[in-house]
């Protein structure tokens, strides 16, 4: 699984893969098939993945008459690796070398609707559709050939692009597909590859995306460099929800290399030939006075301001079983966590050109369909004449300034046509203007009976909501300051089963008795949408915590006493593979050093993924030392295994970012995290020592998303691990060294 | 053992030899006056002379009460004890920061209670007389970079809580390096010369004129915040001039500015204004704290808060006479006149500085950054904290998050950093321009590299 | 009208002498690896090489570049003929979203240029002005340490934290 493969394998076909007679399901179809589709209803049930949205497959994969293969995916390459694990279940399944293959990512005009590149579904939709039509295009070059030659598929075999029937004649895919229409749907009896004839899947294969980045060659949307292209700035506030107060927007015209100001209701850009005059036209216009309309954004008590913003109960789970038993003795806990900021490195940047009518986008947004629809509605034209395309960005971690910017840059450039507009926001409004991670708050109570069973779990999670996506007009703040109506959609809870500020709230153990309670917020002092993992982040640091205080309580091994509770083997796996790796129990750490444990399978249907760690805690400072983490991850059947360990590797590090680093600072008027200074966020001298990754293989199941997974283990084991070294309990994020300090 | 009791009974005698060789002539006279020297030196070698106080078993943890632990902890944070007990890497406690005097590097020393390398095997005895005398447990003199002139004014219960604070650190194994002076001040019984020229043992005795608050913060500022250390000017064998206190003075190549009648600060220091900037290493009326007033605040925010009030209204009362008491001038901002006198410094600073430090900037309109002019820097008589912070920048002092400031270290040279404090100084300073810029500005880089 | 020597070539450059190096480089010499990241100097994607030592291209004023030897991330190696530092950073896959790679990349290669046998302890504190959102920090320092091993040298100790 590990080896790496040669160059000539990558780029050759490798051996002959013969075809298997068709049947229903003959090796699996391996799609992700319990995960929510974010894209347009499903057109063809019973299909896998996305082909359940986009049946036919020349909207997949197309087949030119010299053999070169086109691939398209609706999803976006965010630098998780998508583009290179798609491109490895093309080529792996039409059996062809990687130089003959051309994919082409979320595009509204050319690829199919996939809805969001979000929630870590890509691998579940958008991989198992293409490996599934990837199978299907090669059943239907060979079958035509069968027909050609007047031969059965099954004597038939591919190779390196070529049909052959093992006597020397060939026939290559150009050919075939130049008297073979792929404009038809899927078929359901078509299988994959067999797992033995794989030469891409689960091999290390070096990420497509990453040269062009190590080489300074066009890689982000904020390298495009259009022939006429302006430079664009947009002027706002400091803070989303401030206003400007009268701006002279006359005078804006006449400050230096301001080629032209765009301006209509509050919106107001400045557009420019060179982009440092805009820089510092844009500090000049600091200076403008500028208020928040509506309420003060309330300060104080955390937990008080959170649970103070209009909840609406949910019920998420309600399950009674009176034969559990009596609870002897009960532990309750609060946890909370603060808003959280996306912070890519890069600001926001779109590039944006109306051409004969046409408006195209270049944006590194996470959905280009419905920011089109939403572009289209702010600019009142008809979508079919907006197009968006993805380009990559800096980072994502969800819904940031993407989706505002290309906004933007739309208004801008409407009005220069014909002339590219390059819009990128400055450091301050990224910090400024983003959405936020929401605010969060948990409440746990849980009932242990006499031998030390949780028998009773109550949790209740108070949270806003966690998507504030683009779906029309009035979501961009481009369009609310037009002054023309567009008004924001109201907030959305996220239903079950993968949830919102519920997501994972409800826990894998086998509890007899659980009650989930979702207390949706309806009040948003502060623009919040999504970020990494949604509610998980919070409700795994809660429940895995508590599952740690419970431990204490009965004064057992955390890790024996998840198992006690844990009857899903899959996850019973990584957790004891995590235990064996890190050598959990069987070294009893120093002073001031603990070990910490989590578990979580993200959504309850993605990935299931543990850790552990070994944390030091300096005693004079508070700081915390991460010396080893170690994770054990089950993606389901892997692609790309490097990939994955890069994902969990990330996730950790940002997770511990997050967790022991981070909160956005505000007061009644707006928020105040402005720049890195007041938002810092994990440097190097604060990350661990060691990351180990160990992954489950699972050949032939279906993919589990794993972008996310490790953001709530990571969160809890670094809290227990913490309470392990110090023998005291933080339950409000972020664990900071002074908090640590004081209440050591 | 040199000097020991056989060496001076052994040269005694062969003087003695050779005494009828030298009987007549200026020879006798020389000889005898050269003996009467020796012999004073031998006095003083006596004098100077004090015993090693006898090791200890390194306590336990628990030989000391959590509370008392605690009143420590909060001394050695008003103490700054970590500043020079600590390297840049190391162990806090555990020593190794050179201490840059004129004569020579000098390094912190371990005081975690680690037996063999740190102060593990120090009685309270003799952790007392260090801090009152200056002397090692083992008999040696302490220079004074380690300011016993200041502890000396400890009380025995503060000494006590700091001795149960250090003692229950971690014990770290480290040996202090070697102290790099010339040889004559390697010769630690020269130090007792110098305590008897600087140096009186004492303890603070209250003012019964001034208030409780006042007393406090006198005995904490005099006694283990040692701010006079820096604040005030040393004579050339590196004393503190006591005539002069607070008249400003120099640690680590920055310069220290005044907290008398001559402060430069164009605003006033209140009492409250100086309670802020020590809790959270910014006043908004001044500027941040920079250079090694940085870690003097980080501490200090984690102090008790109490006994921060009362440390700053001793220095506000220090500072009443400042002109900014009695009248605080508008901000200078002189960009025509500046750009004229110094175009090269004009383009640098719009490249370099002006997205910060313009009052548009974020930072400024949204943070609420005190505005250049506002800070001492700009208005000192020398321009070394201007250039040091250009050089080396500024990172947050009190937390993570907080004013920070990049090097320019790396990004302009000598010449260009002259350029742009002659231009800042001429824009938003007061006072005359500063001469010899680039030389300053060199050394300043030489003496602060990384 | 100020001349810059950037990756060894020489440019007349005729902007307004207060400009920050980022934008001549990426708008007038279309040198792209460099990135915009804050215009503050506070998160270092804009990181380029000054006489070997590494700068904020974002707050260095072309005004300062005179007669100085600028190196970027495309001056290191390119896409067919990588660097060391570019190899390094291939083979380990010290990426993700990849944008604040260059500046990884050019305070890697000023470290190594300082030394070839950093200590952990300096690596990290050589690399710390430079954010990295991703989480990618495990891989980069993997990266600099085979880095500093193809040039002959290592680091030293593999496991020692910054205090």
């Amino acid at each position: 699984m590990n080896a790496h493969l040669s160059r000539r394998e990558m780029i050759a076909g490798g051996g002959l893969v013969v075809l298997f007679a068709l049947g229903p399901q003959a090796t699996g179809q391996g799609g992700g098939v319990e995960g929510q589709a974010n894209g347009e209803g499903e057109v063809a049930p019973g299909l896998p993945g996305s082909l359940g949205q986009h049946p036919v497959l020349d909207s997949w994969i197309r087949v030119a008459a010299d053999g070169q293969v086109t691939v398209f995916t609706g999803k976006a390459e965010l630098g998780q690796g998508i583009k290179t694990a798609i491109v490895q279940l093309a080529a792996d399944e039409l059996d062809i070398g990687l130089d003959r293959l051309t994919l082409v990512t979320a595009d509204t005009h050319s690829s199919p609707d996939e809805g969001l590149t979000a929630g870590s579904h890509s691998m579940e939709d958008s991989g198992t559709a293409v490996a599934n039509a990837a199978a299907n295009v090669r059943h239907l070059l060979a079958e035509q050939t069968a027909r050609l030659w007047d031969v059965p598929v099954a004597s038939l075999s591919t190779r390196n692009g070529q049909v052959t029937d093992g006597n020397g004649r060939t026939l290559d895919y150009g050919a075939i597909a130049a008297n073979l229409s792929l404009h038809v749907p899927a078929r359901l009896d078509i299988p994959r590859k067999p797992i033995g004839a794989r030469r891409l899947i689960g091999k290390h294969l070096p990420r497509i995306d990453i040269p062009a980045k190590l080489t300074g060659g066009t890689a982000y949307v904020h390298d495009m460099k259009l022939p006429g292209m302006l430079h664009a700035r947009v002027v706002r506030g400091p803070a989303e929800g401030t206003q400007l107060i009268d701006p002279d927007v006359a005078a804006m015209a006449g400050l230096p290399g301001v080629d032209r100001v765009v301006s209509e209701g509050r919106f107001i850009a400045l557009l420019g030939r060179r982009e440092w005059p805009l820089v510092q036209a844009l500090r000049i216009l600091g200076q403008l006075e500028w208020e928040r309309p509506g309420e003060p954004i309330p300060t104080g008590d955390r937990a008080a301001v959170v649970k103070g913003l209009s909840p609406r109960v949910e019920p998420i789970l309600d399950r009674q079983d009176e034969s559990g038993g009596e609870a002897v003795r009960w532990v309750a806990a609060r946890y909370t966590r603060p808003w959280l900021m996306h912070g890519a490195i890069g600001p926001s940047c779109a590039v944006a050109l109306l051409e004969d009518g046409i408006m195209t986008i270049w944006t590194h947004s996470q959905g280009v369909n419905p920011l089109r629809g939403a572009i289209a509605e702010m600019l009142g034209m008809p979508p079919e004449r907006v197009r968006c395309v993805h380009v990559e960005g800096s980072g994502c971690y969800g819904h940031n300034g993407a989706d505002d910017v290309a906004a933007d840059a739309a208004l801008a450039a409407r009005a220069v046509p014909g002339r590219p507009v390059r819009m990128l926001w400055s450091r301050e409004q990224e910090h400024g203007w983003e959405p936020l991670g929401p605010a969060q708050v948990v409440e746990l109570r849980g009932g242990l009976d006499a031998v030390g069973r949780i028998i009773a779990w109550n949790h209740q999670v108070w949270s806003n909501t966690h998507v504030t996506r683009p779906s029309r007009a009035g979501d961009l703040i481009a369009a609310q300051e037009l002054g023309r109506g567009f008004t924001p959609a109201s907030p959305r809870s996220l239903p079950q089963p993968e949830g919102g500020g519920d997501r994972n709230s409800i826990p894998l153990y086998a509890l007899a008795n659980a009650r989930v309670t979702k207390h949706f917020l309806q009040d948003m002092p502060l623009r919040v949408s999504a970020i990494r993992s949604l509610g998980a982040h919070m409700n795994v640091f809660a429940i895995e915590s508590f599952m740690d205080e419970l431990a204490l309580a009965t004064r057992s091994d955390p890790v024996a006493f998840r198992l006690r509770h844990m009857a899903d083997m899959r996850a019973r796996t990584v957790i004891e593979r995590t235990a064996d790796r890190f050598a959990w129990g069987r070294r009893t750490p120093g002073t001031l050093r603990g070990h910490g444990f989590a578990f979580a399978r993200y959504k309850n249907l993605g990935a299931f993924c543990a850790i552990a760690m070994d944390v030091e805690v300096l005693r004079d400072s508070g700081r915390v030392v991460v010396h080893r983490a170690v994770a054990s991850v089950d993606s389901g059947d892997i692609v790309n295994p490097d990939g994955i360990r890069n994902q969990i590797e990330g996730g950790i590090l940002q997770s511990i970012s997050w967790t022991g680093h981070e909160a956005v600072a505000y007061d009644e008027r707006s928020r105040t995290s402005y720049d890195w200074s007041v938002y810092p966020i994990l440097r190097f001298e604060d990350v661990p020592l060691s990351v180990e990754v160990d992954l489950v293989d699972r050949p032939g199941q279906p993919f589990l998303g794993t972008g996310e997974a490790a953001q709530g283990p990571a969160a809890a084991a670094y809290a227990n691990a913490i309470a392990a070294a110090t023998g005291r309990r933080l339950r409000e994020m972020p664990l900071t060294d002074d908090a640590i300090r004081t209440r050591r | 053992m040199l000097f020991g009791r056989d060496a001076e009974q052994r040269y005694n005698r062969k003087s003695f030899l050779r005494m009828k060789v030298l009987r007549s002539g200026w020879l006798r006279w020389l000889v005898i006056v050269l003996a009467l020297l020796l012999f004073a030196f031998l006095l003083f070698l006596v004098w100077a002379h004090r015993p090693p106080i006898a090791e200890i078993t390194p306590p336990p943890r628990t030989a000391f009460a959590a509370a008392e632990i605690r009143r420590g902890e909060n001394l050695a944070r008003i103490g700054n004890c970590v500043s020079c007990h600590q390297s840049a890497h190391g162990r806090p406690f555990a020593g190794g920061y050179g201490v840059q005097s004129p004569f020579g590097t000098i390094y912190g020393t371990n005081i975690t209670p680690d037996a063999q390398t740190g102060i593990g095997r120090w009685s309270l005895e003799a952790f007392t007389r260090s801090m009152r005398e200056g002397v090692s447990r083992d008999g040696r003199h302490l220079y004074p970079a380690f300011p016993y002139t200041h502890y000396t004014l400890v009380s025995d219960a503060d000494l006590r809580a700091l001795y149960a604070y250090f003692m229950t650190r971690d014990p770290v194994r480290a040996e202090a390096p070697v102290n790099e002076l010339p040889l004559p001040l390697k010769f630690r019984p020269f130090i007792a010369g110098w305590k008897l020229l600087f140096f009186e043992p004492d303890r603070f005795r209250r003012d019964p004129d001034q208030s409780a608050e006042w007393n406090r913060g006198a005995y904490l500022g005099e006694g283990l915040a040692h701010c006079s250390a820096c604040h005030s000017p040393r004579n050339w064998l590196g004393a503190e001039q006591r005539s002069e206190a607070y008249n400003g003075g120099w640690s680590a190549g920055w310069y220290a500015p005044p907290l008398n009648e001559t402060s430069p600060a164009v605003r006033a220091w209140t009492a409250r204004r100086l309670q802020s900037y020590l809790r959270t290493g910014l006043s908004v009326h001044h500027a941040a704290a920079a250079g090694p007033m940085g870690p003097v605040t980080h501490n200090l925010a984690r102090a008790d808060e109490a006994d921060v009030r009362a440390l700053s209204s001793y220095y506000a009362w220090w500072m009443r006479d400042a002109p900014a008491s009695n009248r605080e001038p508008p901000l200078a901002d002189r960009s025509e006149t500046a750009r004229r006198a110094h175009p090269a410094g004009a383009a640098l600073f719009a490249g370099a500085c002006a997205t910060c430090h313009e009052p548009g900037a974020t930072m400024m309109a949204l943070g609420g950054r005190p505005a250049l002019p506002l800070g001492s820097p700009l208005h000192e008589r020398h321009p070394h904290d201007t250039i040091q912070i250009i050089l080396n920048g500024l990172q947050p002092p009190v937390d993570e998050a907080g004013p920070f400031m990049p090097a320019y270290r790396d990004i302009l040279t000598d010449r260009q950093v002259a350029q742009l404090v002659a231009y800042l100084r001429t824009r938003y300073g007061s006072g005359p321009e500063w001469p010899d810029l680039v030389e300053e500005v060199t050394e300043a880089r030489e003496n602060s590299a990384p | 009208m100020i001349e810059l020597e950037v990756n060894g070539t020489s440019h007349r450059i005729n902007v307004d002498p207060a400009t920050p190096l980022l934008y001549v480089l990426r708008d007038d010499l279309d040198l792209h690896a460099a990135k915009f990241g804050c215009g503050l100097g506070q998160c270092g994607s804009c990181t380029v090489l000054v006489d070997d030592k590494p700068v904020f291209a974002c707050i260095t004023p072309i005004a300062a570049l005179a007669g100085r030897m600028i190196t970027t991330v495309e001056g290191l190696g390119t896409r067919e003929a990588p660097g060391i530092v570019q190899q390094a950073f291939a083979e380990e896959q010290a990426a993700q979203c990849g944008y604040c790679i260059p500046g990884m990349m050019a305070r890697a290669e000023a470290l190594l240029r300082r030394t070839t046998s950093p200590s952990e302890a300096e690596m990290r504190a050589a690399m710390r002005p430079v954010l990295c959102r991703c989480g990618t920090h495990m891989r980069i320092l993997r990266a600099v340490r085979r880095a500093a091993a193809m040039r002959g040298g290592g680091v030293t100790d593999a496991a020692e934290p910054v205090r």
